[in-house]
């Protein structure tokens, strides 16, 4: 453990010590709301006021401004959770298990937008709500891991027990999301291919890139949020009888 | 690193390793299945299914549409800019359709070799520009 320094390994440990990380997520939240803020207007903003229309879909390519970007964290935070649930399992690390935990209805809801918006664009521009094409199908599957995660760990009754578990599950799942990205290059799927995301130059015009990228990163701060919040919930519904937990509620009375 | 760790740590290396393998494997063998629609090449070469419905997805090529009456029958042709498959729809086209444009019709092939369409859905491509952008590009196109 020599090769970290001793700052960083101080962090870990005091962030892996629960009041320590409650306080530390209250200390952040304010700030970390309002950068979202600030993101989003600019974001929603420039997507739907600035940017130009699109010279074959009008002003209905809008939705790439949610669609988009709640796509990409549908995948972004499944990484995540596979990556927590690597530490788990092999450090034994609370604070992965709950931040695991936390992180999964959040990445249902991205998932649940991203096929809402795209069957809500899909029906008057591809002329279907749904195809079973290997785009759509690969993240419908995405959206079932999310709630075999949430299902599981609601199921087994010992949290620790419950978290391995889910960990599991989420490394197995992980599979799937080279699969999603690469879905519309490998076969022929009736969705488009990727636009922003290859190598090279993005074929989007750049006024409607930038609030699609401003999009993006407002999401990923509005995930740290909901994460923490959660996270700060999970903590106290685990450690409900230790004493920290006592003092936290006495002092809030 | 203490051993036990390093042990798991090597434990979920390797199942991930065997799941990547697997499911390479899997994708492997349902590959066609996987395919949402097969091109105009396919249907040239004979791979595409004779006598059952299938999808069939390419460039509708310029010039191509006609309306032989005043229904609503069109008759078109597709390319992958190899090979072109003519194609004949009677219903309402989506949005998107036009000249130029990618599409995926779901139908039959007829004993004249003409893919008969039941449904056609608009593929639409990865660009986004706004029209003066993509008028600019066309005239461009057409100085060349």
């Amino acid at each position: 453990m020599s090769v970290i320094p001793a700052a960083v390994s101080r962090f870990f440990h005091r962030t892996a010590s629960s009041p320590h990380f409650y306080a530390l997520a209250d200390r952040f939240i304010p700030w970390l709301t309002a950068i979202f803020i600030l993101l989003l207007a600019a974001g929603l903003y420039g997507g739907l006021y600035l940017a130009p229309t699109d010279y074959q879909q009008g002003d209905s390519y809008r939705i790439i401004y949610i669609h988009v970007p709640a796509a990409w964290m549908s995948l972004f935070i499944y990484v995540l959770m596979a990556i927590m649930g690597a530490i788990a399992l092999v450090w034994h690390m609370k604070m992965a298990e709950v931040m695991l935990v936390a992180s999964a209805p959040i990445g249902a809801g991205f998932t649940f937008i991203a096929l809402v918006t795209g069957s809500l664009w899909g029906k008057p521009m591809w002329g279907t709500w749904w195809v079973w094409d290997a785009r759509l199908t690969s993240e419908l599957i995405l959206l079932f891991l999310y709630l075999g995660v949430i299902s599981l760990y609601g199921a087994i009754e010992d949290k620790r027990a419950a978290a391995r578990a889910v960990s599991i599950l989420a490394l197995v799942g992980v599979v799937n999301i080279p699969i999603i990205h690469y879905s519309v290059q490998w076969w022929n799927t009736l969705h488009q291919g990727p636009t922003v995301s290859k190598m090279g130059k993005p074929s989007i015009h750049v006024e409607m890139l930038v609030p699609l990228l401003l999009m993006a990163v407002a999401f990923k701060f509005y995930y740290l949020i909901a994460a923490l919040q959660a996270a700060k919930l999970e903590l106290l519904k685990r450690e409900a009888s230790s004493q920290w937990v006592k003092t936290l509620l006495e002092k809030q009375a | 690193m203490k051993p036990a760790r390093k042990q798991r740590l090597i434990l979920i290396g390797l199942m991930l390793v065997g799941l990547g393998l697997a499911a390479t494997f899997a994708l492997q063998a349902f590959n066609e299945n996987l395919m949402y629609f097969f091109s105009t090449t396919d249907v040239a070469t004979g791979k595409a299914p004779k006598n059952s419905l299938f999808r069939l997805g390419g460039m509708v090529i310029k010039g191509s549409v006609e309306r032989p009456d005043a229904g609503l029958l069109v008759k078109f042709k597709l390319s992958d800019f190899n090979k072109e498959v003519p194609v004949e729809y009677s219903g309402i086209l989506p949005d998107l359709f036009r000249e130029g444009q990618g599409i995926v019709a779901k139908g039959k092939l007829d004993e004249r070799g003409v893919f008969v369409a039941e449904e056609v859905l608009a593929k639409h491509d990865e660009n986004y520009m706004p029209p003066e952008v993509a008028d600019s590009l066309k005239k461009s196109a057409e100085q060349k």
